[in-house]
């Protein structure tokens, strides 16, 4: 266990005290004491930079299931450090704005938090475990405190509907980012990354490598909500708005991101493309899917879900065209700026959207409604509130001075630079990836102008709003005024970060290349990105301009072929159906569900003995059988007859009780004392039970009519039958020496006993007699519990 | 006797599964007697009848029978003792409750999924 | 239920000592001879049923004050230390010791501890049995 380590446990082990922190000091905020730890493991992770920069990754193992080559290894190299600087910072951030947004008195801040610092912990075990199992494990923890997040106000009905549609989802993901795990497992024979990064080319050439490649990616596709999986963003809306901002827009969402760059190395030197197209295919088409339709989203938080999911599919799209660079060599750095690219604007995105979700937060705190059509005019009264919002939808508009502008003006680079790859067919059919880039852009630029707009421009509605709206308080503005300066920060001094944060992350990406010093500048000359954006900004004021006339076209995609209305329709049909396959069969019945094991029993067994010829009969060594024999035999018979004929319930118990006698004497018979005396005894029990509990019960506690079954009576037959069999092919068959030799001889010494059967029970296999002890005290106390707890009447009382 | 033995077997497994397919809970308790019955001689049965002597030390080497089909029998007697228990005070408070001790009255029905 | 068996009370009362006196032979002797915890124990809790049956419940709590549930967790205690116990001494569970001693009025004696771990097995059938006779028999 190193500091390392503790660092990652420590949110789960701070979760536990939480519920006692918000029993006991009830009139403090809970997230007082939140704040402090991802503070604290902010400070920590700070201070790893310099040590990053120089290429030095610190790695610390513990042994975790060592038979399974699964260790506990944190790794921090440049994206690791990249994330968990995201996770801490802007989680700090988020629990000072949650202090004001929720309520001390009126939510359950308790499981909150726990919930929260699940995530922040899970999250952190993400980024920074190099074993791709322990990964998974804090892959899975993610999605449970994603679903507890949004399903947090779970008396809504589309909170939990919202809750369940993401669990299913990323799990889905989650399930199948295992299959390709294991996968690689197979090809490389290490669940390491580090050692699969060096294994290449044992991967790229290996028939499982397209497999494992696909299941891994609809893992990250399904978490960082990229088409077709994002249905599941914009209902996990319905979670609280500092979890929002938190998990589906700065840290969770871009898990998916991670783990694309992260298996980058691996994968990006795939000889037929698949990866880059894949990745920076379905990257670009969300991001055009997803601008399009935030343009008619009505919901402030709304706009910003599909505004997350276009941007995720910006950095996955740099992220897949960016891989293809390692095809040309370092000597060839031309591509590799789609890179550099997707960590600066992975960067970017976490600023301003979080304060954009912040800021959205706030109205809906203040006013009561983030319905856009309600809204208007806050411009002067919520001033501070509008200059956050301001810098932060110029920035995602891609508008200088801002931080998003530069790493926009870096994407169309990227995208531009792509059509001049000569291979996979970039040269023919990749022009589509700068025109896409450049429509979504556009519709980037104009919902980004609605956000801001409709919200604070115009006239303000009072009478459409639940409450009267004023600027929020102090405390909740911090957040969000901090992400705000850091917009503007970056946006005037990006090379802060270039060579302390971007750098190492790319060297991480693409460990083939060493980077040489990475410079944003503002000003390219007159280059094509500068007129694009200038067309971006033209057309998109005109498009906004005239929202009204075009956005009808939106009415041409029928309601009925959308991805949501599959999900709904799927969900409940599945449902229906298993229910209804099950009831063909599961009839409710004790009987039916019997005779199907017994025939089941009946077919297996015989089946098995037919296939493998194990039916044997040895007629040597049998043993003599003597006339005291014969007659048990009989009367063994003579009893189970009475018991089948029998129409009294004493006639019945008295012959079973025969039966158990006879049985006790059969046991004399075969040399075997020890049991003869227990079943004797036993048996007299058992009678005195059977008795006992008729004393006590109603005279109409019938038998049935014995009346006839052919079906039971044929099943019966058949399980007779084949036990006959197996008991006749069980002592004529001995495949290897009995077990029993090594009892009889070591009864005496070293055991010390005399007597064998007493001896196997209380010494060689003690642990059978401690179980079967075991139970018979459970079957005691079951019989207590059922005749004492009377559970019936406690509910009527 | 191990033909024998067999056979006697068979019928009590037959009888046992025909009382655990009846209607009546009684019957089916019975049942699950019978059916320890079976599988206790049919342990005996695999290891060999009479081989021997009783299975204690002896000392002048005779050879004994397997001790441990006996030892694991004696675990099985006890338990099926106490099984035998429990589904008695089951049914027994199971017809207190529900008034009935018909299984196709105890059907689980689809209301109460 | 109430039996006012003159007869089987008399006689009850002179075969119970027999029988319990048997069972602790049986105990003793299930290292050696046919006999052990199971035996013993089930050999008790008939003797206290044949109590139950010759007289009622409330005499035969009378008679022995404990509470049988408390028999069950004694003997699954002392078991499961009797096992456990042999980790102290860095040996595998479950792992027994015998030797012989000389006690006075007894001589010779082997003592074992697979004895206790017998007597938690005692202890367990005596409390389950007697635990469910009783609970039934008290429920009307």
């Amino acid at each position: 266990m190193s500091v390392l380590h503790i660092a990652i446990l420590s949110p789960f082990l701070f979760a536990i005290i939480v519920p006692y922190i918000y029993k006991r000091l009830r009139q403090i905020h809970t997230g007082w004491f939140v704040l402090l730890l991802p503070i604290i493991l902010f400070i920590y992770f700070l201070q790893f930079l310099p040590q990053v920069k120089e290429g030095e990754g610190i790695v610390q193992s513990v042994s975790w299931i060592p038979s399974l080559n699964v260790d506990f290894t944190a790794k921090i190299d440049g994206l690791g450090l990249l994330f968990a600087l995201l996770i801490t910072g802007i989680g700090s951030l988020v629990v000072l704005y949650s202090i004001y947004y929720l309520s001390k008195d009126q939510e359950q801040l308790n499981a909150f938090y726990v919930y929260l610092l699940l995530f922040l912990g899970a999250m952190l075990g993400v980024v920074l475990s190099d074993n791709l199992i322990v990964l998974y494990t804090f892959w899975e923890f993610t999605s449970f405190s994603s679903f507890f997040l949004i399903g947090y106000w779970h008396h809504r009905e589309r909170s939990r509907y919202g809750a369940q549609k993401s669990m299913l989802i990323t799990v889905f993901g989650g399930l199948s980012l295992l299959g390709g795990i294991i996968l690689l497992y197979i090809m490389t024979g290490t669940f390491s990354i580090q050692e699969m990064v060096a294994n290449t080319s044992t991967i790229i050439n290996h028939p499982l490598f397209l497999p494992a490649m696909i299941f891994i990616l609809l893992g990250a596709f399904s978490k960082s909500a990229q088409f077709p999986f994002y249905i599941w963003l914009p209902d996990a809306m319905e979670a609280p708005t500092p979890v929002s901002a938190y998990l589906h827009s700065a840290t969770m969402v871009k898990a998916g991101i991670y783990l694309v760059a992260r298996m980058t190395p691996i994968f990006a030197y795939d000889a037929n493309g698949y990866w880059v197209w894949l990745v920076g295919g379905v990257g670009i088409f969300t991001l055009f899917w997803g601008s399009f339709n935030a343009i008619k989203q009505t919901d402030l938080k709304g706009i910003l879900a599909y505004s997350t999911v276009s941007q995720l599919g910006l950095i996955m799209s740099l992220l897949g065209v960016g891989a293809g660079a390692v095809h040309f060599g370092n000597d060839n750095q031309l591509f590799i700026v789609a890179t550099i690219a997707a960590v600066f604007h992975l960067i970017n995105h976490a600023t301003f959207k979080g304060s954009l979700f912040m800021v959205a937060g706030i109205i809906d705190h203040e006013t009561g409604t983030r319905d856009i059509r309600r809204l208007g005019g806050l411009m002067t009264i919520m001033p501070v509130s509008f200059t956050i919002a301001f810098i932060g939808t110029f920035s995602m508009a891609g508008i200088p001075p801002f931080n998003g502008f530069l790493s926009k003006e870096m994407f169309f680079t990227g995208m531009l630079r792509v059509v001049k790859m000569d291979i996979f067919r970039f040269d023919s059919i990749g022009f589509l990836f700068p025109v896409i880039a450049w429509i979504g852009s556009v519709f980037t630029f104009v919902y980004s102008m609605i956000l801001l707009w409709k919200t604070f421009g115009g006239q303000v509605q009072r009478e459409k709003l639940p409450k009267t709206p004023h600027e929020a308080p102090f405390g909740m503005l911090i957040s969000p005024v901090i992400l705000a300066s850091l917009v503007v920060i970056f946006g005037f001094f990006p090379n802060i970060l270039s060579d302390r944060i971007i750098a190492p992350a790319v060297e991480t990406i693409m460990p083939m290349f060493a980077i040489d010093e990475i410079h944003i500048s503002h000003w390219h000359g007159f280059q094509p990105e500068l007129y694009m954006t200038i067309g971006v900004i033209i057309i998109g004021i005109l498009l906004y301009l005239t929202l009204g006339k075009w956005t009808r076209i939106y009415q041409l995609f029928p309601n009925k072929l959308t991805l949501n209305q599959l999900y709904d329709v799927l969900l409940p049909s599945l449902e229906t159906g298993s229910n209804m396959f099950i009831r063909t069969h599961m009839t409710g019945y004790i009987r039916t569900y019997l005779a199907y094991i017994f025939t089941f029993f009946i077919a297996i067994l015989s089946f098995t003995m037919w296939s493998k010829h194990a039916f044997h009969f040895e007629s040597t060594n049998l043993a003599d059988i003597g006339l005291y024999e014969v007659l048990l035999f009989l009367a063994v018979i003579i009893g189970t007859v009475t018991i089948l004929a029998s129409k009294s319930r004493l006639t019945s118990i008295i012959a079973l009780g025969a039966v158990g006698y006879a049985v006790s004497l059969f046991f004399v018979l075969f040399r075997a004392p020890d049991l003869a005396l227990t079943q004797l005894v036993i048996e007299t029990i058992s009678v005195a039970l059977f008795l006992l509990c008729f004393y006590f019960l109603p005279r109409n506690f019938h038998l049935e009519k014995t009346r006839f079954k052919l079906t039971n009576a044929l099943i019966s037959v058949g399980v007779g039958l084949v036990v006959t069999l197996i008991a006749i092919s069980s002592y004529s068959t001995k495949l290897f020496p009995s077990i029993s030799q090594y009892y009889v001889d070591h009864t005496y010494d070293p055991a010390g006993g005399e007597n064998m059967v007493n001896v196997i029970l209380v010494d060689f296999r003690g642990f059978d007699t401690l179980f079967e002890i075991s139970v018979l005290a459970i079957a005691g106390l079951g019989v207590y519990g059922l005749i004492k707890l009377r559970l019936a009447r406690r509910k009527e009382g | 006797m191990e033909l024998l033995m067999a056979i006697l077997i068979g019928f009590l497994f037959a009888s046992a599964t025909y009382l655990l397919l009846s209607k009546s809970i009684l019957r089916m308790i019975i049942g699950t007697g019978l059916l320890s019955h079976g599988a206790h001689l049919l342990i005996l049965t695999m290891g060999g009848l009479k081989k021997g002597a009783v299975p204690i030390v002896n000392g002048d080497g005779t050879p004994v029978t397997d001790p441990l089909p006996q030892a694991l029998i004696l675990t099985a007697i006890v338990i099926s003792f106490g099984v035998t228990a429990l589904f008695l005070v089951l049914a027994y408070r199971g017809y207190q409750e529900l008034g009935t001790d018909n299984m196709d009255e105890l059907r689980g029905t689809d209301g109460n999924e | 239920m109430r039996s006012g068996d003159l007869i089987l009370q008399t006689m009850s009362k002179v075969v119970f000592f027999i029988i319990i006196l048997f069972s602790i032979h049986l105990f003793f002797e299930g290292h050696y001879r046919p006999g052990g915890g199971f035996v013993g124990g089930l050999m008790t809790s008939g003797a206290i049923i044949l109590l139950l049956l010759a007289y009622d419940i409330k005499t035969v709590k009378k008679i022995i004050p404990f509470d049988f549930k408390w028999l069950i967790a004694v003997g699954l205690f002392i078991s499961v230390v009797t096992a456990g116990g042999s980790l102290l001494f860095n040996v595998p569970f479950f792992t027994h010791v015998h030797d012989y001693f000389n006690i006075p009025l007894l001589g010779k004696t082997s003592l074992h501890t697979a004895a206790l771990f017998d007597l938690g097995v005692f202890f367990v059938v005596v409390g389950v049995t007697l635990t469910i006779i009783q609970t039934i028999g008290e429920s009307e």
